[in-house]
């Protein structure tokens, strides 16, 4: 038993993550023809609480009252996993990226997110803050403008064979690499 | 209320952001949308619940939700979240294929519809917008639910921010390039 537990405390491969979530999309439509994707639920929290007279926000969010308990999961799953079967040891890090984060103070690699960057003190120096506020304003703009985000466009779309899901994708990845390698490296020394 | 339901009518007219340009919310916008959504209790929502715990789950132990793994990813230092997306993508799409080829019905019945969408320059400009806050906050929005319930309090920041970039999207969408 105890082995059983300890497999399942270390991090999961990814053909194991892979094919769970890719499983989600069947799931789903199975259970009532719904549509795998994550980012609308920002839209949602926008039309039930500040609609403003927008027209992009008026429209009956309780039609979509399923992925709002979609949702709820992930947030009670997040706390199982991080609470009753969590890795007990630092996260393995590329030393590459390990090296390149030492250059920029960010030693810390003992949970998923490195402190120096996600912590109350670090959102009030101006690197937290762009990282952090910037980038979560940039994740809500971006993925709403884009129509989806990496659930609603990479996976949904693309196993719908969707060429706009594509072009979203490619442009999703093509983000990241500037940002990762070009503007990071700028922002992190801040 | 009945205010606002004129207002509403009265802006209905026909152009490109009439069109539904989002790719997971299908509703009113869509000229021709007959779907018939079963009436159903609150309650049965409750399998998708299931179906995210699952998610939340999978996002936490294979670190999709890390900082790090999304770095090393745009650094091709890792083949991890190649690897996650590529079989998710893989699995889903036999899974569409099955779907339609059988056309298979949903539990209760109904039959299961797949929406062509087209293409917008909001999936270019939208789409590097997105990159560049997945590489800066290590998430998209799946993430950060589980990020905050697994005692990251801070994300509650960044995903406020991101409702906050929603909403300035939908303040600002008709005078957006499109």
């Amino acid at each position: 038993m105890e082995t059983i537990l300890d497999t399942i405390r270390q991090p999961w491969p990814w053909y194991v993550a892979g094919a769970l979530i890719g499983l989600i999309v069947p799931a789903l439509l199975l259970m009532g023809n719904k549509h795998f994707g994550i980012s609308a639920n920002l839209r949602h929290a926008c039309a039930t609480f500040f609609p403003a007279g927008i027209k992009f926000f008026q429209y009956d969010w309780k039609k979509e009252l399923w992925n709002l308990f979609f949702v709820v999961g992930i947030l009670i799953g997040g706390f199982i996993a991080a609470t009753w079967i969590a890795n007990p040891n630092p996260v393995v890090v590329d030393p590459r990226l390990m090296e390149e984060l030492a250059g920029y103070g960010i030693t810390d690699h003992e949970t998923l997110l490195p402190k120096e960057i996600f912590s109350w003190e670090a959102l009030l120096t101006v690197r937290g803050f762009v990282m952090l506020v910037l980038g979560g304003f940039l994740v809500g703009f971006g993925t709403r403008y884009a129509g989806g985000c990496t659930s609603g466009h990479a996976i949904m779309g693309l196993s719908n064979l969707q060429l706009p899901s594509l072009v979203a994708t490619i442009m999703f990845m093509v983000g990241g690499f500037i940002m990762a390698n070009l503007l990071l490296p700028l922002i992190m020394r801040l | 209320m009945a205010t606002k339901n004129d207002t509403m009518t009265a802006q209905k007219t026909p152009g490109i952001l009439d069109k539904d340009t989002d790719f997971e919310v299908r509703i009113d916008q869509t000229i021709c949308v007959n779907k018939s959504e079963q009436e159903t209790p609150l309650w049965h929502n409750l399998k998708y619940a299931l179906v995210g715990i699952l998610f939340g789950i999978v996002f936490i132990k294979a670190e999709i939700v890390s900082w790090f793994r999304i770095q090393e990813m745009f650094r091709l230092q890792s083949f991890h979240m190649y690897g996650v997306i590529g079989t998710a993508v893989v699995v889903g799409m036999i899974s569409v294929w099955l779907i339609k080829r059988f056309k298979i019905k949903t539990v209760s019945g109904e039959e299961i519809d797949f929406q062509p969408k087209k293409f917008n320059k909001g999936q270019i400009i939208g789409g590097l917008l997105f990159g560049f806050g997945w590489a800066l906050t290590g998430a998209c929005p799946g993430p950060l639910f589980a990020q905050i319930s697994a005692g990251f309090l801070v994300i509650i920041v960044v995903l406020l921010s991101a409702v906050a970039g929603t909403w300035v999207y939908g303040y600002f969408r008709t005078r957006l390039p499109h």
